[in-house]
């Protein structure tokens, strides 16, 4: 199931744009990030923590920035291993559009895991790929305002 | 003579212990300097392994040894499979490497990955965090429908379209001929849902090496620990068989999922000769779900041809089998020899052809569960008779006895024999308990209620005391299927008798007292039963198919006729009579025709201290052995009849009635039995109400991984059942027996599917497929042609 939802963000698109390129940004937004750290283009080693269901892990993994059409829109994927928990596969493809001095995000974002996060929480991962996606878009929009005013 | 013991509810001797937490399983084995293995598992259902770094996991605190696949290579064999199946193309069957720890690829969610051995549990989890397996993820097909078709992942490089063996039963030519003088044909198209074995003890292993003498004990939840021996020791490790000690003690159910060499004991036992500390390993119940063997997993498609009187002329089945990713140690058998011979059912259908094509998926193993072929078996022949019967408007059970085997013995056109039975017996019996007569009446009180009644039949038949050495083995089987038995009688009189049976639930300890307790004119308490160590009994096949009363009983009964023997030599010597004078009955020797007696201790103490004995011509003590190798399988059959109701704004079918007459043959204790028929007709219940294992269909996921999405049933999912036995001794085992331990869950589901589809028959549903949960129920009444709005 694909997870959709839209920000306001006040800022133009170009700064929300810049943003969501923004290293420090996206390690202060992503739910559960510890480490973020630039191993090639557009591509980063990630460590996070995160809970589905009753199964909390950290996962290990590579967040990767792709399709990217600046300044409109992009997708931000993931994937991780959680170890014994199993593993984690996500993504949000965002788009951004003007409206008026604010910029419109859009985003439809999923989540699939494997191993023991999928043996006991599979019923759970759509409630939590929506919950993920939210807190990490609310979180960004409380930044760029923050950083705005 | 006092009252025969045989029949007697005898109240099980092992309960005292079980229900005084007194019991030993394996996981309360702690030997000292004990280590812990914890098992990585696969996270994905098809993925090759391209590096795993084992280092840091190596060098985390407490971390004994880590092993991956590649450092058994060489040194432990891939694990066997019990029985070699033949295909139609004379070939035979595909066998893959089954290693213990995945080697380059990992083939299903659970495949074993890495055993990490540390000081404590906690460290052996924490430990196997830190390794890194590097996973190149493949594409998954975990449905067996679609594993022969184009482009399917494949889950072994060398075979072929993922088939195992194509593999045929019956007069296919003969068959299709009959099929075309038939006056009405039905067909139905089949899932037999995967079940997930639950033995409420999980599998566990403790595994010790001894430096001493070089030798291993293995304690491990195991149906058969003479055969797990076998295949470890001869097959997997090359270790010397009389070296290592395999013991399975207490152990809390079994239902099938138990008799099967796993990998996880395996490494355990090979690991604690390289350590040389004893290692415990316990699954987790996460673990159970998927790594466990699990069940059934057909498709299906049956046609039976009839005349216009309704009688069978011929039935045709196409079976697609799901073995899973490996060859479990008996999967091939399950769906082709305990499953297509099974499917004359009760009745005199000339012709039967099936084909069975078994294919591996991206999934956990598939093997023997409670009834093991014979589910299935039941699940075709009873849904495609009931079908057929009201398609033509034929009562159910008229159309059943039109159709019954009424002369014994009896040869099927699907190999078997049937030695005897009385199927009106059983059928008219359940009709009378079951008041079918009253059913219209109250399906219109029900009706009323704005509720759907139906009521359905099951009359299963199956094929059970495994099992005739040499027709097994005509058929595959690569070991012998017969059973031992010793009863060793001690200088006092007292009684041990040791069987390769084992019990883990069956009540043996009390079945068998019994047995010997009757002959020898003792009470059950002199008795004492050992089951499940190889250090203590000689030999034996373990606990399948519902063996243990015909063959290990057997055993038993024909060393007793020796101890009897033997008796009789001692007491003609203190009696001074000729041998064959000598009578044995009621715990006393007599001379024919006199009052001259000598009881049975007294005999049994001349044997341990012969002072006056005729050492000359005889052996002393009294210690006797036997092995029984059946003649035949036994064929308990029976009627079940259920009757349910369904909410029509929900979709909820409740079983109001459920009624199982069945014939075991001689039943040795009718309490026992019954708790026997209870529980299968449960587990056949939660196959047809609740029971599924999903994988995902695009990842392969495991998705019913727990008791949260995995619905086994409890007590109030099922009715307070009418049990009652009806007797047709059987004829070639001296206790009459047939076995009564997988009857409720081989003829359950079809009864529940029958009840169900009848409710809904009139409303034009002509099928519903298991599990019939509300939803699926609901789905079809939203759906139904003839859909009328009912009081909801």
């Amino acid at each position: 199931m694909e997870v959709t939802g839209e920000q306001l963000i006040p800022a133009s698109q170009q700064t929300t744009w810049d943003a969501l390129n923004d290293l420090e940004v996206l390690k202060a937004c992503i739910p559960g990030c510890e480490t973020i750290v630039p191993c090639a283009d557009n591509e980063f080693d990630v460590v996070l923590t995160a809970k589905v269901g009753p199964v909390s892990a950290k996962f290990k993994g590579k967040l990767t920035l792709l399709d990217l059409n600046p300044p409109n829109a992009y997708t931000l994927s993931f994937e991780g291993q959680g170890g014994v928990a199993g593993f984690a596969k996500g993504g949000a493809q965002v788009q951004l559009s003007p409206e008026g001095e604010a910029t419109r995000l859009n985003y439809a974002a999923k989540a699939n895991v494997g191993g023991k996060l999928a043996q006991i929480g599979s019923r759970l991962i759509d409630g939590t790929a929506r919950k993920l996606a939210d807190q990490f878009f609310t979180a960004f929009k409380k930044h760029v305002s923050d950083s705005a005013a | 003579m006092s009252e025969s013991l045989l029949g007697q509810s005898v109240r099980r001797k092992e309960d005292y212990r079980f229900l005084t937490g007194s019991g030993t399983y394996t996981d309360d084995v702690t030997v000292p300097g004990q280590l812990y293995a914890f098992f990585l598992r696969s996270p994905h259902a098809h993925a090759r392994i391209r590096a795993i770094d084992t280092a840091a996991a190596k060098a985390a605190p407490g971390v004994v040894a880590v092993y991956v696949g590649t450092d058994l290579q060489g040194k432990v064999n891939g694990l066997p499979c019990g029985w070699l199946i033949t295909g139609i193309d004379g070939q035979p069957m595909k066998e893959p490497v089954h290693p213990p720890l995945a080697q380059g690829k990992v083939r299903h969610v659970g495949d074993q990955v890495a055993m990490i051995v540390a000081e404590s549990l906690n460290q052996a989890k924490d430990a196997s965090e830190l390794i890194e397996v590097d996973y190149e993820v493949l594409p998954a097909c975990v449905d067996p429908a679609q594993a022969r078709a184009p482009g399917a992942p494949l889950v072994h490089d060398d075979v072929p379209d993922n088939t195992c063996y194509v593999w045929g039963l019956g007069d296919k030519a003969a068959t299709d001929a009959a099929f075309a003088q038939a006056a009405h044909v039905t067909t139905l198209e089949y899932i037999n849902n995967r079940l997930i074995p639950n033995a409420i003890e999980p599998r566990a292993a403790v595994a010790q090496y001894h430096r001493g003498d070089d030798s291993y004990t293995l304690h491990v939840t195991s149906q058969n620990p003479h055969v797990e021996r076998l295949l470890m020791t001869a097959f997997v490790l090359g270790l010397p068989e009389h070296k290592v000690r395999v013991i399975a003690p207490d152990v809390g159910g079994g239902f099938g999922s138990k008799i099967f060499l796993y990998a996880e004991e395996t490494v355990l036992t090979w690991a604690a000769g390289q350590i040389k500390r004893p290692i415990k390993w316990t699954a987790e119940r996460s673990e159970s779900f998927l790594a466990d063997a699990h069940g059934r997993d057909h498709v299906t498609k049956a046609e039976l041809a009839l005349d216009k009187h309704g009688k069978f002329l011929a039935l045709r089945v196409h079976t697609t089998a799901g073995l899973g990713a490996y060859l479990s140690t008996f999967a091939s058998s399950v769906p082709t020899i305990l499953y297509a011979t099974l499917l004359a059912g009760q009745y005199t259908t000339p012709n039967i052809y099936c084909e069975v094509t078994s294919v591996f998926t991206h999934t956990a193993p598939v093997d023997a569960y409670r009834g093991a072929g014979r589910p299935e078996a039941t699940y075709v022949v009873e849904r495609i008779v009931e079908t057929a019967a009201r398609e033509m408007k034929i009562d159910p059970a008229e159309i059943r006895r039109r159709n019954f085997i009424t002369q014994f013995p009896y040869q099927t056109p699907v190999a078997l024999c049937y030695d005897i039975g009385n199927y009106e017996g059983t059928l008219s019996e359940a009709m009378r308990v079951a008041d079918v007569p009253g059913f219209e009446v109250r399906r219109k009180e029900a009706e009323a209620r704005g509720k759907l009644r139906g009521l359905g039949y099951s009359a299963y038949i199956e094929a059970c005391g495994l099992a005739p050495s040499n027709i097994a083995g005509a058929l595959g089987a690569r070991a012998g299927l017969y059973e031992a038995g010793e009863v060793r009688v001690h200088p006092t009189g007292k009684v041990t008798v040791f069987t390769g049976s084992h019990s883990h639930g069956q009540g043996h300890e009390t079945t068998f007292a019994q047995v010997v307790a009757q002959r020898l004119g003792m009470s059950v308490e002199d008795i004492d039963v050992v089951h499940g160590d190889t250090g203590r009994i000689a030999f034996g096949m373990g606990t399948y198919g519902s063996r243990s009363i015909a063959v290990g009983g057997a055993a038993i009964v024909r060393a007793l006729d020796k101890v009897v023997a033997k008796g009789k030599k001692i007491a003609a010597h203190l009696l001074e009579a000729a041998e064959g004078d000598i009578e044995f009955e009621n715990g006393e020797f007599t001379v024919a025709g006199t009052d001259k007696k000598v009881p049975f201790a007294q005999v049994a103490l001349t044997a341990y201290v012969p002072h006056n004995y005729p050492l000359d011509k005889l052996e002393p003590g009294l210690n006797e052995m036997a092995f029984y190798d059946p003649t035949n399988f036994t064929f308990p059959a029976g009627c079940h009849i259920c009757e349910v109701e369904i909410d029509r704004a929900t979709g909820e079918t409740r079983i109001v009635n459920f009624t199982a007459v069945d014939d075991f043959g001689k039943i040795i204790n009718p309490m026992i039995v019954e708790g026997q028929v209870h529980g299968g007709l449960t587990q056949g219940i939660g196959q047809a109400l609740l029971e599924a294992c999903v994988y995902d269909k695009e990842s392969g996921q495991l998705i019913t991984g727990s008791m949260m999405d995995y619905a086994l049933p409890r007590a109030d999912d099922v009715p307070n059942f009418k049990v009652s036995t009806q007797e047709t001794p059987c004829t070639h085992n001296p206790l009459g027996v047939k076995g009564c331990g997988e009857a409720g869950a081989i003829g359950a589901p079809a009864a529940v599917i029958n009840a169900i589809t009848a409710a809904l028959w009139p409303l034009g549903v002509r099928d519903i497929p298991m599990p019939a949960t509300p939803q699926t129920v609901w789905r079809a009444l939203q759906t139904a042609p003839k859909a009328r709005s009912g009081r909801a």
